[in-house]
C-alpha cells in the first residue's frame, strides 16, 4: 500500500484545472460607477436556493429602501428588503434570469427617486451580541452567499456554532474570468470586509479567517492586507490563479492541504467557506443596519462600450444596466454570472438578483459555438478535470442512456465546473450532458420516492382494510357466541334431559365461528 | 441520443449549458500539429529515397482518403466535414512512412485502403477503434505480402548518380523495380536476424552490418532512418502540448533496458541499446503511433505501462519472434490491452481514496 500509494501520488497530476484567458482588465481598474436609479426595480421572491419568500406588503403601499417586503419560508429561504423607496405596484411574475426564459414572482416597485432609507438605527456592537444574535440579524438583513450559490449565510453561520469551526475560509478567489466584482470590492472596502470577517468570527466561534485570494488580484491582496494588519486572526493568503480555485473545496485544499471527504461538508474538517462579499453584507447588516439591497456587478464582454463594475440595485433589469454601460454592437450571448459557469440569459428583460456577480455581453468571437464531433479520447478531459473524474466516459454512457454507468463513473461529484467542455477538442458539451443526466436522476429519485410513499400509503389502506374486516368478523362471531351460549340456557331450562347435548352443540357453534374469524 | 436540443437554444451551434468560453482546441488543429512534426522527416525521407517514395506516399494517403470517403458514402453520411478533421489524412501518412520507400504502388493503395475502410470505419469511425489503423494495415500487409514489404532499398538521394526522375520514379512505383538487385539492401535488424538464424553471432556479422547512421544513410522505411529529425518531431509535439511524455519515455526505456542487460551479458546474441533505438520503427511509433489518442490509455500512469509494454513486446519479439521488426505488433497487442488499463487505473476522485470510498475526514490544523 505504501509505496504504490506514493507511486500513484507522484504520477497523480497536481495540474487540475484550467487557465482561460482572464480578460479581468480593464473593467478591474475602473473605478465603480453607480447605476442611475431606473424607474422600476422588479424584486424577486426568490434570489437565494430554498423556497420563495412570501410576500408582506400590499399592491398599492409605500415602501422605503431597505424596509421588508417578503419574510423568509422554511428552513434555506431569506428575507428580500426594498431596493429603493417608491410605491408597490405590483406582485407578479416576471421574466427569471435563466436560460429556460420561466418566470417568477417578484415585487414591482415605482421608485420615488429620493431613494430614502427606512430608519435602521443601530447603536450596538456587534461583539457584545451573544452569536445566535448576530446570525439573527444577518438572516433578517436577507444575507444570501454573494458568490453565486446564494445560499442563505444566516443558516451557514448557525451551522458553524454548531458543529465547532475554528476556521473560517473566505473566498476571494474570484477564479472565473471576466468577473472583477470581488477584486473591485477588495480594494475599495478592504477595511468593511475585514470587519465583517470579524464579526463572522465572533459569530461562528471560529480562531482564525483565511482569505484566499488569487495571485492575479495584487491591489487586493495588498489592501486586504493592510487592513487586517491589526488583526491576528485574519490571515490573508495568495494562491496560484487557476480556474475553479473558487470552488470551495479546491480553495479550502489549497490553503490548509486537507480534502472534504465526497459526500461530507467543509464543516466536517472544521472549516466554513463565505465569499469575501458576503463578508461586506455581513458588516453593512450590523454596523450600519442595511439589508442586502444593492451589489457590485461586473458589466464585461466585447460587446459592452465601458465595461466595469456598477453598483446595481437587486430588481433593476439587466436591460437598463446594459444600457446604462452601452452596447457597442449587438452581443451574440448574453450571459449572467461568469462565461464557465454562468447562465444564458434568454433577454434582458431579467432581473439582477443578489447572486448575479457579473452580466457578459459577448461577441460572437467571444462565445463558444458548437459542432460536436466524435470523442478522440484525447484525455485533457480528464486532466482539466478539478474532480479527478473521466468526463469522456460519463458522457459516453449517457449518450447510450446508461445513466448508472455515468454514476459509477463518479456523475455525482461533477461540480458542473465546466473545465472538461472548456478543453475538448472535440466541442463535446460534456457539462449540457452531465447536468441534463444529473437533472433524469433528481427525477428520477423522486418518481421513486413518489412510488415508495404511494406503495407505502396502499399498503397502509390493505392493512386497515384487514384489520376493519377482522374487526367485523370478531364482533360477529361475538354475537354468534352469546346467541348460542342464551339458546343453550333456554334450551337447558325446556328440556333438562338435553341439556347436556344442547350445551355441546352450542359450544361447537361457538368454536366454529371463532375458528372462522382466526382465518381471514 | 437523448439529449434533445432545448427549444429555446438561440442557435443551432450555440449552447445553453455553459461553459461559455473555449480554450480553442480542435480536432483538426490537434491532426494539423502532428502533420507538421511529421513534414521535416517526410521531406528528408522524399530527398533521401527518391521520387518512388514519394510517388507511394502519394498513393497510399489518396485511397487512405478514398476509403475513408466511401464508407461514409456507404452510410449516406457526408462526406467532407469528416475528411476535413484530418484524421484519415493522418492516418495514411503514418503507414506511408512506415513502408519500404519502393515498394509497389498497390502495396499503398491497399494499405491505405484497408487502414481507413477496414481498421477505422468498419470499427465506428474516429474515436472507436480499438486498434491504431495504421499498424492494423501495416500488419496485414506485411502477413499477406512478405517479399514487397521486406525489399528495403539503399537512399539514393534525389540528384544523385542513377536516381530516377519524376517519371522513372513513377515507373517503379507502377510497374516495379529493375535490377532489384543492384538498389536492395537489407536493414540492419533483417541483417542481424538472418545472421543469426545462419549461426553466425552478432560480432562476427556486425563487421559486414550496414552502419547505423543518425541522419538516415541507411536502408529503411521513410520514418524510420533519419532519426535525428523523428525524435525532434516528437519532441516539438511535446513542447506544442499534443502529447505527453509519458508514452514515448517510456516506450524508449521498455526497449532500451532489457536490451542493455541483454547486451552486456551477451553481445553476440543480443543487438545494443543504440540499434535497437534508432532501428525499425522504435522511435516513429514511440513518439507518433503508440501516442495515438485513440488507442492508448487516458490516464498518465496508464499510459506510462502502456508504453513500457510497447516497448518490451517489441523487444521480446525482436530477439525471439519470427520477424525482425516488431513496433508493429507490439502496439497493436497494447492496444488490445488498453481497455482494461483503462479500467484498472482511473484517476483517484477529490475527496475519495483510491477505490472511491469517501475518505475519512481530517480536521485542519490550526
Ligand atoms: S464539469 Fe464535472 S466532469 Fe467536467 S471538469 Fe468539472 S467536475 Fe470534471
Ligand atoms: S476532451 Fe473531448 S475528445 Fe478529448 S477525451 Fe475528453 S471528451 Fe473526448
Amino acid at each position: 500500500m505504501g509505496l504504490i500509494e506514493k507511486v500513484f501520488s507522484l504520477l497523480e497530476s497536481r495540474h487540475w484545472g484550467v487557465h482561460p484567458a482572464d480578460r479581468k482588465r480593464p473593467a478591474a481598474d475602473c473605478p465603480v460607477r453607480g447605476l442611475p436609479l431606473p424607474e422600476r426595480l422588479y424584486v424577486p421572491l426568490q434570489q437565494h436556493i430554498g423556497a420563495a419568500a412570501r410576500p408582506i406588503v400590499l399592491v398599492g403601499q409605500t415602501v422605503l429602501k431597505g424596509q421588508l417586503l417578503a419574510e423568509a419560508q422554511g428552513a434555506t429561504s431569506a428575507a428580500v428588503h426594498a431596493s429603493t423607496s417608491g410605491s408597490v405596484t405590483a406582485i407578479g411574475d416576471i421574466g427569471a434570469p435563466h436560460p429556460s426564459g420561466l418566470s417568477f414572482p417578484a415585487v414591482t416597485i415605482a421608485a420615488d427617486g429620493a431613494d430614502r432609507w427606512a430608519d435602521t438605527g443601530v447603536s450596538v456592537d456587534p461583539f457584545s451580541l451573544p452569536p445566535q444574535e448576530i446570525a439573527k440579524r444577518v438572516a433578517a438583513a436577507g444575507v444570501v452567499g454573494l458568490g453565486g450559490a446564494t445560499f442563505p449565510s444566516a443558516l451557514k453561520l448557525g451551522l458553524g456554532l454548531r458543529s465547532k469551526i475554528h476556521t473560517l475560509i473566505l473566498n476571494g478567489g474570484e477564479c472565473e474570468p471576466y468577473l472583477s466584482c470581488d477584486d473591485r470590492l477588495m480594494r475599495d472596502a478592504p477595511d468593511e470586509i475585514v470587519d465583517g470577517i470579524r464579526i463572522m468570527l465572533h459569530a461562528t466561534g471560529a480562531q482564525r479567517a483565511l482569505v484566499g485570494i488569487e495571485d492575479n488580484k495584487p491591489e487586493a491582496i495588498a489592501a486586504l492586507t493592510a487592513a487586517a494588519r491589526d488583526f491576528p486572526a485574519v490571515l490573508i493568503r495568495s494562491v496560484p490563479a487557476r480556474y475553479p480555485m473558487g470552488s470551495e473545496k479546491h480553495l479550502l485544499s489549497e490553503l490548509t492541504g486537507q480534502e472534504v471527504p465526497a459526500d461530507g461538508r467543509t464543516t466536517d474538517l472544521g472549516a466554513l467557506v463565505h465569499n469575501v462579499g458576503t463578508a461586506w453584507a455581513v458588516h453593512e447588516a450590523l454596523r450600519q443596519g442595511r439589508p442586502l439591497v444593492e451589489r457590485l456587478v461586473t458589466l464585461n464582454g466585447g460587446a459592452i462600450d465601458m465595461p466595469g463594475n456598477i453598483r446595481v440595485p437587486v430588481g433593476a433589469l439587466v436591460e437598463d444596466v446594459l444600457a446604462f454601460v452601452g452596447l457597442k454592437t449587438e452581443p451574440a450571448r448574453l450571459v449572467m454570472g461568469g462565461p464557465m459557469m454562468g447562465n444564458r440569459l434568454p433577454h434582458a428583460r431579467v432581473p439582477v438578483v443578489k447572486g448575479t456577480s457579473g452580466i457578459l455581453a459577448l461577441t460572437a468571437n467571444e462565445a463558444t459555438t458548437l459542432d460536436p464531433g466524435p470523442c478522440i479520447r484525447c484525455s485533457s478531459c480528464v486532466r482539466a478535470c478539478p474532480v479527478g473524474l473521466l468526463p469522456l466516459e460519463m458522457s459516453a454512457r449517457i449518450g447510450i442512456d446508461d445513466l448508472n454507468g455515468a454514476v459509477a463513473f463518479g456523475l455525482k461529484d461533477c461540480i458542473a465546473c465546466g473545465c472538461c467542455s472548456f478543453v475538448c477538442p472535440s466541442r463535446i458539451p460534456l457539462v449540457h450532458y452531465f447536468n441534463h443526466a444529473k437533472g433524469e436522476l433528481a427525477a428520477q429519485g423522486r418518481a421513486q420516492l413518489r412510488n415508495e410513499s404511494a406503495k407505502r400509503l396502499a399498503a397502509a389502506r390493505t392493512e386497515r382494510l384487514a384489520r376493519e374486516a377482522q374487526e367485523k368478523a370478531a364482533a360477529a362471531a361475538r354475537r354468534k357466541a352469546e346467541r348460542a351460549a342464551q339458546k343453550a340456557a333456554a334450551a337447558k331450562e325446556a328440556a333438562g334431559t338435553t341439556a347436556a347435548g344442547a350445551a355441546a352443540a352450542a359450544e361447537a357453534e361457538a368454536a366454529q365461528a371463532i375458528s372462522a374469524e382466526a382465518t381471514p | 441520443m437523448s439529449i434533445e436540443t432545448p427549444p429555446f437554444a438561440a442557435t443551432p451551434h450555440s449552447p445553453v449549458a455553459s461553459p461559455h468560453a473555449h480554450a480553442g482546441a480542435s480536432v483538426t488543429r490537434v491532426m494539423a500539429k502532428v502533420m507538421l512534426a511529421l513534414l521535416p522527416v517526410t521531406l528528408y525521407g522524399f530527398w533521401l529515397y527518391g521520387w518512388p517514395a514519394f510517388h507511394l506516399f502519394m498513393f497510399t494517403i489518396t485511397f487512405a482518403l478514398f476509403g475513408e470517403a466511401f464508407a461514409l458514402r456507404l452510410m449516406r453520411r457526408p462526406a467532407v466535414p469528416v475528411l476535413q478533421d484530418g484524421s484519415a489524412l493522418l492516418t495514411g501518412w503514418l503507414l506511408a512512412l512506415s513502408l519500404p520507400p519502393w515498394a509497389p504502388w498497390w502495396i499503398g493503395a491497399v494499405g491505405g485502403l484497408f487502414a481507413t475502410l477496414v481498421a477505422k470505419q468498419l470499427f465506428g469511425g474516429l474515436g472507436h477503434n480499438l486498434f491504431n489503423p495504421a499498424m492494423i494495415a501495416r500488419v496485414a500487409l506485411l502477413i499477406s505480402f512478405p517479399i514487397p514489404m521486406t525489399l528495403w532499398v539503399a537512399p539514393l538521394p534525389m540528384g544523385s548518380v542513377g536516381a530516377p526522375g519524376f517519371v522513372a520514379g513513377l515507373q517503379i512505383t507502377l510497374a516495379g523495380i529493375p535490377q532489384l538487385d543492384a538498389v536492395t539492401s537489407a536493414t540492419l535488424l533483417g541483417h542481424a536476424k538472418t545472421e543469426l538464424a545462419r549461426g553466425i553471432d552478432l560480432l562476427h556479422a556486425a563487421a559486414n552490418a550496414p552502419v547505423l547512421s543518425y541522419i538516415g544513410d541507411r536502408a529503411g522505411s521513410l520514418g524510420e532512418t533519419a532519426a535525428l529529425l523523428i525524435a525532434g518531431g516528437g519532441i516539438a509535439l511535446i513542447f506544442m502540448g499534443v502529447i505527453s511524455w509519458h508514452i514515448p519515455f517510456a516506450m524508449l526505456a521498455g526497449i532500451a533496458l532489457p536490451a542493455f542487460i541483454g547486451h552486456a551479458i551477451e553481445p553476440a546474441r543480443y543487438l545494443d541499446v543504440a540499434t535497437h533505438l534508432l532501428s525499425g520503427a522504435v522511435l516513429l511509433g514511440a513518439f507518433f503511433i503508440a501516442t495515438d489518442y485513440v488507442t492508448s490509455p487516458n490516464t498518465r500512469l496508464g499510459q506510462l505501462l502502456f508504453g513500457l509494454g510497447c516497448g518490451l513486446l517489441t523487444w521480446i519479439i525482436r530477439t525471439w519472434g519470427g520477424y525482425p521488426e516488431g513496433v508493429a505488433f507490439a502496439v497493436l497487442l497494447m492496444n488490445a490491452l488498453t481497455p482494461a488499463i483503462d479500467r484498472l487505473v482511473k484517476p483517484r476522485i477529490y475527496g475519495r481514496d483510491r477505490k472511491g470510498k469517501p475518505r475519512e475526514p481530517t480536521a485542519v490544523k490550526t
